[in-house]
């Protein structure tokens, strides 16, 4: 099947799957991380725009698909997904959509690699950016924030739609024929937005993290008019370097979002399941350990939120990075990450767009099934002790109707009153010198 | 060759319509544009990069990705402003169809005039409704969200089948496949022409307009 391709060709080609499924991931990350994303078209190539698109690299989300390819390519049999979830403020999270890009085995052998396949690319890639505005996740991600977050969870390997729930829907994004087999981006996507109240542990995927190679490749920028012998494919030679990829950086932008973060330097802690938050409060990422310290504390915390306590015994522990040992379920929930406080948060110049790099994180929370939101108030203790914020509000939310104010209690006295107002009358005409003297005293 | 060409049809409130056929001819041009050719040396070129924006529509609960150019943005504009008051002015049921057509410029010798072929042509029917209260519209905004979701479904279906598409030009013949008179992207040869249909039914004014620059103008 790949006799008839050239080793160049069949080089290119492997570097285009590469790339193409990394910028899927990008496009898809940054779709829902709840905010309008804006790149400039630029009429002079610059090397590093793979498929002529401005699309930004999170180096975060970069660094997350490298691990789950571990160095592979999407092909037959071994599908590169994304799914995304939402989770609510009080740790129930949902499946709301799955990215699947898929190889099947029909080739087209005689399509040209790089060239056709590579505009074809680019135009899936486009298409990519207009579905991904229009599946029901996009609404949610712009309105994620105080109630719940939209996370991210790359994996390799077969496709699992179980947590979609029953009727899910599919969108079929497109595909792109290549000498080797047929790539198709599709998406499938929750239709039940109920939550569910059972927990599963989520499955993990992804091999162990081969080591990333951290790529200069260039994008192939010039193409040619003349046959295809000619081609020329200017790469490697002098190109202007792809994005570097730092997951130091990365692993540090995640520490700042922790609330007690002693040190930074933080090696990335997050299981292979590790679900990624996107959330619309992001910092700039910081370049030194100490920027990510002071990004610490310079996090907000809504006013009258009183840190947990448990937090401060994790991080009291004698061990290395304790802030990251695995979390206990307890710290989950009285984490003011996860549980953003109601406060007014002014958005700052560190809540990012995308082009302050917008940084996710890896909150080690494992993948779970949804279960009943249960309501927890702005500015509310933990619902430890009886007659809290939460049960008040719940007990007294639906008070019964005031008497007066009822319909056929007033419809009842609306008659009586105009039954006994000639009787009324007649009593007040009675005592009308009465009146009148009441009068002259006031005047 | 044969041009395909593809039809949608919306219903929405009068409003509505700017928001409604921009989003679709966005999504379209998005499709069929690529970034500026810079034509080198022994017949390589390289392609500018194009960037995208979101557009959130404030009478319809609905965002669009568009080509990240203004230029381009205002002749699309300003041909669906046209077609709007045309439809407002007609005083026909407000029912009209836009289309948005892709050609390739044949060269033919003098005295005869370059041939125009048009090998895509996408046409947007509307009819617009008028809705009575504010619950209506609130319904309204939402319902035509999600038609045009499914509208930019459908749109990707076609393009992604991945039928004819003029073959890339040489430097010298560039202008007759690519509109080159925008400085950041360069779309396919388009234009854009309306009709109004009225009450019974017939087309009132067939009102071929050039709204983009065509280098016909000889």
């Amino acid at each position: 099947m790949d006799s008839d391709l050239s080793p160049q060709d069949r080089k290119d080609l492997d570097k285009f799957i590469k790339f193409f499924a990394l910028k899927t991931v990008q496009v898809i990350v940054q779709a829902r991380l709840g905010e309008k994303i804006c790149t400039r078209s630029s009429s002079s190539p610059t090397g590093s725009d793979w498929f002529t698109l401005a699309i930004k690299d999170i180096p975060e989300v970069t660094h997350e698909a490298k691990k789950a390819l571990a160095g592979q390519l999407p092909s037959i049999g071994r599908s590169m997904c994304v799914e995304i979830s939402l989770k609510t403020s009080e740790g129930d999270s949902m499946e709301l959509e799955t990215w699947c890009l898929e190889m099947n085995e029909k080739c087209e052998k005689d399509i040209k690699v790089s060239y056709t396949v590579y505009t074809r690319l680019s135009l899936l890639l486009k298409s990519l950016l207009a579905i991904t505005r229009v599946t029901p996740a996009y609404k949610l991600s712009r309105k994620q924030g105080h109630d719940y977050v939209i996370l991210y969870r790359i994996y390799f390997g077969d496709v699992q739609l179980s947590g979609l729930g029953d009727g899910f829907q599919t969108v079929r994004v497109g595909i792109v024929g290549t000498p080797i087999g047929t790539l198709t981006l599709s998406c499938a996507y929750r239709t039940n937005l109920a939550l569910m109240s059972s927990r599963a542990p989520g499955e993990e995927e992804g091999g162990a993290y081969a080591g990333v190679e951290d790529s200069q490749e260039v994008c192939t920028t010039s193409f040619s008019t003349s046959p295809p012998s000619q081609m020329v494919v200017p790469g490697k030679e002098g190109g202007v370097p792809q994005v570097l990829l730092q997951p130091s950086h990365g692993t540090q932008a995640d520490h700042g979002r922790l609330p007690s973060c002693p040190a930074a330097d933080m090696p990335h802690q997050a299981p292979p399941s590790s679900c990624n938050v996107l959330s619309r409060s992001t910092e700039v990422k910081s370049a030194s350990p100490s920027d990510a310290i002071e990004t610490t504390f310079t996090r907000k915390v809504g006013a009258f939120v009183n840190k947990p306590t448990t937090q401060v015994t994790t991080a009291s522990l004698d061990l290395p990075f304790a802030a990251f040992a695995p979390r206990a379920y307890d710290l989950e929930e009285n984490d003011p990450m996860v549980h953003p406080p109601a406060s007014p948060t002014p958005s700052s110049p560190l809540q990012g767009s995308l082009h302050s790099q917008s940084s996710s994180q890896s909150g080690g929370q494992t993948q779970e099934d949804f279960v009943m939101v249960d309501f927890k108030p702005a500015f509310s203790k933990d619902d430890l002790l009886p007659m809290d914020l939460g049960t008040f509000y719940r007990e007294f939310q639906n008070p019964p109707q005031l008497a007066s104010l009822s319909i056929d209690v007033s419809a009842q006295s609306m008659a009586e009153d105009l039954d006994s107002l000639p009787e009324k009358l007649a009593i007040y005409e009675k005592d009308i010198d009465e009146f009148d003297a009441f009068v002259d005293t006031l005047q | 060759m044969n041009c395909r060409s593809e039809v949608l049809e919306v219903s929405l409130e009068g409003r509505q319509v700017d928001e409604a056929l921009l989003s679709l001819l966005h999504t379209i041009l998005l499709h069929r544009s690529t970034g500026k050719f810079h034509y080198k040396k022994e017949g390589t070129y390289s392609i500018g990069t194009v960037g995208t924006q979101d557009t959130d529509c404030d009478f319809i609960d609905f965002t669009f990705v568009r080509v990240s150019s203004d230029e381009l943005d205002r002749v699309i504009r300003k041909a669906v402003t046209e077609f709007k008051d045309a439809l407002g002015n007609s005083g026909s049921d407000g029912m009209g169809q836009i289309s948005l057509e892709f050609y390739q410029k044949k060269k033919s010798r003098w005295p005869f005039s370059d041939e125009c072929i048009p090998w895509e042509v996408w046409t947007i029917k509307v009819n617009v409704v008028n809705l009575a209260n504010e619950q209506e519209r609130q319904i309204c905004r939402e319902k035509v969200g999600e038609k045009l979701g499914e509208k930019v479904i459908n749109i990707v279906e076609v393009i992604n089948r991945h039928e004819y598409l003029p073959k890339m030009p040489t430097q010298s013949e560039v202008d007759n496949v690519f509109d080159t008179s925008l400085k950041d992207v360069q779309p396919y040869l388009y234009k854009i022409t309306y009709q109004i249909t009225d009450s019974l039914g017939t087309s009132v004014s067939t009102t071929m307009r050039r709204l983009i620059k065509d280098t016909l103008a000889l």
